[in-house]
């Protein structure tokens, strides 16, 4: 590789890549607009159902259960019948995500028997909302029953305590369960789509503008004028990978400061260490784009089969759901995603302050692929064809 | 007439066999839904199999023991590791090897025995909240169950929750997905395929050509349009196979129903591309805004993967204006509630107005050019 | 006098299709050499092997004194190249222009800037020197791009059709710019689809179906097909070639 000759092609790559205005915008607004808008929709954040109740007991539990329920917050009244009919139109035309039956003699079991039935259905169409509301369901409904006991037993084997939990009195064995979750404390679905995103947004950068500027030059023909000079293949090649790879880390910077700015997200480990994790990252990028561009004529084909590729890659990664919920045959494949590596990397950094020897095997991975991703595009790539 | 009708269907047969040549572009257009609907079906899932337990157990006595074991054995669970101290728990958070940690205190038993109460901390690595919660809610469950082996607490009254989960008992998130994937593989084929296909044309100048030939505009644009709509109809019946005979995704409405919802779906998309070829100024601004006007939303703000639910306030007022949002809505009514027009007029009536008013603008746009 | 191009028994197939087939022909060194030929009988393909864009499937050629399949890059110093679109950097300015592909071919800063300046002058460019190369009319586009070809002083230098879609006073200018270079020595190896343009070459050779029909000085050429123009020598070697076409089609 001759250095002079890089530096004059350097210089006419960063010209080109400032005067064109189509790519400054996708380097500048295209990773702002997918931080904003991306970090808000791609959550499966579950914040409240609406409640369709049937109560046909109409004691003053049943009344404290439906209260209690709508009190959280979490369950909003949407309206109440007698007949299940009225509730099953509601379901229907979506203006109920659940609906509740509170059957007849519902106090007088709880009195009697110490226990009594009540009916929740779901629209489980999102079987994990549904999940989780049932557990806040299952969390309210069991305060509900701890403090109506607590009532009606005055000399109870065990007493209410503050927050609606059993305190045993001494005497009988119980489990005093504290629960604690680390990283995420205010359970922002955003901070951990976060830095996920920003491994998207510098992929797009590295690979799609990688592809879309040689096969830009294809389509001019400058290609070929350039083809038939005496710049060698890696000279070649570092001209066009650098300059992106330039501006891949200024949007680098450029999200992470919008993440701790505007999302909150914690920076618990070293920036170093993202840094160099990235560098990693972007040279098997830019291979992926150098090769796309060798098969693509138009630079539409270019965009075509990078947003293909990528949308693959992405589900793939554990991004958006997590490896571990995928078939055993689909987590293998993970570990040669690189993006899944580098969003584990990502989310392991800076949500909880992972050393470089926590991420040590995902370090080796990228640079494994990257090395081999380029290798590949740098052998595909030829001045002369046939 | 007579010639204006065969020229129309001569154009037609043209355009078809235009399209039967881009092999390459034809081979991704039929396969890709039926990798999608595979790839998607597979990959996006949000149960947890198999929950991984660090254990911390400073003085390990019968109590300890036995409630380990109760998470031993447990299918659901998995013991990765134990230790003395917090501290190695730490790190294993950090490498990922640990969704949860167990933190026994020491004299478990004895206080068990005392009656007072008998420390336990559990540790959950909430990074993403969904799956922390749901996670400790599964242990905290295996908790609760030993603790009232131990002839626990009082008599303590309970409310007894009976569960019904309705349109999808298995909770299988492909279900959920399927009827949105249906929307997006339309959206590619007919937006995105028409701006492409009608700015080339607009580039290369061959558009000016068929506007001076005796086909009328209206004639020009259905024809460019139907071998589209043909091929999203193909789609349909194909991604439809794939789910069922991949994942069983049921189907319990009118078949009819959905395809002519199909039908109206692709004419929106195909008037989206339209009027983003006739309003863009090269091949490469109109694939940019395709993708951006047209997939991207049909992707992230119509309900197929992220619920509308999760949304912000104003994103939720955004999705309004995206057509697949609609249209999910129906396929998921059609394929899960089995529920027809009844349910679905307003729907269908919003995708009516967005065709109505989208094909007004894409073929005022073209006026000025063919005038 | 040396062998600028020589060129044995061409060939280059694309699966069952041969576009060039087993041509020859030798170039001298400073002459102005014309390839013809009709739309698709392989003028490209064959000036794509001998710049080194495409590989021979076989035979062999020289260009400049190296063989084009084993000395690639050595040919690639010694030649200028000015293809259909004239190449330049749209969006770079005309100095910009210069200075890449001056740096490209190793001249030195000094000599960039003298020569550079000199082609500037020459071109009457010096008002535009800072404008992008965009905003050029084309017969300027066109000038400019044949003299960053020559910007290295090649031994040889390749144009492919290089006056489409200019007036004709243009045309007549860019050719005094061809024999001003092959006077000083260059070799220029032009195709060209305007018959008039042939006349004003050394020697010519016209191409149909990937074979040369014929070959020599514009003179000799109509002699042998006891043609007054070069129109008619074409049209006479081109129409049963098309016949043909048709009749297997």
């Amino acid at each position: 590789m001759k250095v002079r000759t890089l530096r004059f092609l350097l210089r006419k790559e960063f010209l080109q890549i400032l005067r064109d205005r189509t790519i400054l915008g996708m380097l500048i607004f295209m990773p702002l607009i997918q931080l904003l808008v991306l970090a808000n929709a791609v959550t499966f954040e579950v914040r409240s159902a609406s409640m369709y109740v049937i109560d046909r007991d109409h004691s003053s539990a049943s009344r404290d259960v439906v209260t209690r329920l709508t009190g959280s917050g979490r369950f909003v009244p949407a309206g109440s019948s007698a007949t299940t009919r009225e509730a099953d139109d509601a379901m229907l035309e979506r203006r109920a995500d659940m609906i509740l039956v509170i059957p007849a003699n519902f106090e007088r079991d709880l009195v009697r028997d110490r226990h009594a039935p009540v009916q929740l259905i779901f629209n489980a169409e999102n079987g994990a909302a549904a999940g989780v509301m049932t557990s806040y369901a299952n969390a309210i409904l069991a305060s509900s029953a701890n403090e109506f006991g607590a009532r009606i037993n005055p000399t109870p084997v065990a007493r209410l305590s503050s927050d609606g939990s059993l305190v045993p009195v001494p005497g009988h064995p119980s489990i005093d369960l504290q629960r604690r979750g680390w990283y995420n404390v205010e359970l922002d679905y955003r901070q951990y789509m976060v830095p996920g995103i920003l491994v998207v947004l510098v992929t797009i950068v590295g690979t799609l503008l990688t592809a879309m500027n040689i096969v830009r030059e294809k389509e001019a023909g400058t290609l070929d004028q350039l083809n038939v000079t005496p710049i060698d293949r890696s000279t070649f090649i570092a001209a066009k990978l650098i300059p992106l790879w330039t501006f891949a880390m200024a949007d680098l910077i450029m999200g992470l400061i919008v993440a701790r700015f505007v999302f909150g997200v914690p920076m618990l480990g070293s920036l170093t260490l993202i840094f160099f994790a990235a560098t990693i990252y972007m040279i098997g990028a830019l291979g992926i784009g150098l090769w796309i561009s060798t098969v693509a004529e138009t630079q539409q084909q270019a965009m075509f089969v990078t947003f293909s590729l990528l949308m693959i890659y992405l589900l793939m990664s554990g991004l958006f759901t997590p490896i571990r919920a995928m078939p055993t045959w689909a987590q293998w494949t993970t570990q040669i995603n690189p993006i899944a590596h580098f969003v584990a990397l990502m989310r392991s950094v800076l949500l909880k302050g992972a050393t470089m020897r926590d991420v040590a095997q995902h370090l080796l991975a990228l640079t494994g692929i990257s090395a081999a991703v380029l290798g590949i595009a740098v052998r595909k790539y030829q001045k002369r064809s046939g | 007439m007579e010639s204006r009708r065969s020229a129309l269907r001569a154009f037609v047969v043209k355009e078809m066999r235009h399209i039967m040549r881009d092999r390459q572009t034809l081979t991704i257009l039929l396969l890709l839904p039926m990798v999608m609907v595979v790839l998607f079906g597979f990959a996006l899932r949000d149960d947890i199999n198999q929950v991984r337990v660090a254990v911390v157990d400073p003085a390990p006595d019968y109590a300890t023991t036995a409630l380990r074991s109760r998470f031993a054995g447990n299918p659901r669970f998995e013991i990765v590791g134990t230790a003395r101290t917090i501290d190695g728990v730490e790190s294993l958070f950090r490498r990922g090897g640990a969704d949860l940690a167990l933190v026994f205190s020491p004299g478990f038993a004895r206080s068990l025995g005392d009656g007072t109460p008998a420390r336990l901390l559990l540790i959950g690595d909430a990074s993403n909240p969904n799956t922390g919660s749901a996670m400790t809610a599964y242990a905290t469950a295996v908790i609760a169950s030993y603790e009232a082996e131990l002839g626990a607490v009082g008599r303590r009254v309970r409310i007894v929750p009976e569960l019904r989960m309705r349109f999808n008992p298995t909770l299988e998130s492909v279900n959920l997905f399927v009827p949105g994937l249906i929307a997006l593989v339309l959206t590619l084929v007919t937006a995105l395929m028409t701006a492409i296909s009608l700015s080339r044309e607009k580039e290369r100048g061959t558009l000016e050509i068929l506007l001076v030939s005796p086909l009328r505009p209206w004639q020009i644009i259905l024809g460019k349009v139907v071998p589209y709509l043909l091929l999203a109809v193909a789609n349909v019946v194909t991604a439809l196979l794939a789910a069922w005979i991949v994942f069983h995704v049921p189907f319990r409405g009118s078949l009819t129903l959905l395809l002519v919802s199909s039908i109206l779906y692709s004419l929106v998309g195909l008037s989206l591309g339209v009027l983003v070829a006739a309003v863009t100024s090269s091949q490469r601004a109109a694939m940019l805004a395709a993708v951006v006007g047209t997939m991207l939303p049909s992707t992230l703000l119509s309900g197929l993967i992220f619920p509308i639910a999760s949304l912000p306030g104003w994103l939720r007022i955004v999705t309004f204006v995206v057509p697949a949002r609609w249209f999910i809505v129906i396929a998921r009514g059609i394929m899960l509630e089995g529920v027809g027009v009844r349910y679905l007029w307003r729907e269908l009536a919003v995708l009516t107005v967005m065709l109505v008013v989208l094909l007004v603008a894409a073929v005022r746009r073209f006026k000025p050019r063919l005038a | 006098m040396t062998t600028a191009i020589a060129v044995k028994d061409l060939t280059r197939r694309f699966g069952s299709f041969t576009a060039v087939d087993s041509i020859s022909f030798d170039v001298q060194s400073g002459e102005v050499f014309g390839f013809l030929g009709a739309n698709g009988a392989g003028k490209t393909t064959a000036i794509k092997m001998l710049i080194g864009l495409l590989a021979p499937t076989s035979g062999d050629a020289s260009v400049a004194g190296f063989d084009v399949a084993t000395q690639a890059e050595d040919v690639r110093r010694h030649i200028g190249y000015m293809s259909q679109r004239f190449s330049l950097y749209d969006d770079l300015t005309v100095r910009e222009n210069i200075t890449l592909y001056g740096g490209i071919y190793g001249l030195s800063d000094d000599v960039i800037r003298d020569r550079g300046d000199s082609l500037i002058r020459e071109l009457q460019l010096d008002d535009s020197r800072d404008e992008r190369v965009a905003s050029l009319p084309l017969g300027w586009k066109q000038k400019l791009a044949f003299s960053v070809a020559m910007l290295h002083e090649p031994a040889v230098v390749f144009l492919d059709e290089p006056t489409g879609g200019v007036d004709p006073i243009t045309r007549r200018q860019f050719w005094e710019m061809i024999y001003t270079v092959a006077e000083r020595g260059t070799t220029v190896f032009v195709t060209t689809h305007y018959l008039d343009e042939a006349e004003y070459c050394d020697r010519i050779s016209i191409m149909v179906d990937g074979r040369i029909a014929a070959m020599g000085t514009p003179t000799e050429v109509k002699q042998k097909f006891g043609a007054a123009t070069l129109d008619e020598v074409f049209l006479h070697l081109v129409r049963p070639a098309e016949a043909s076409h048709a009749q297997s089609a």
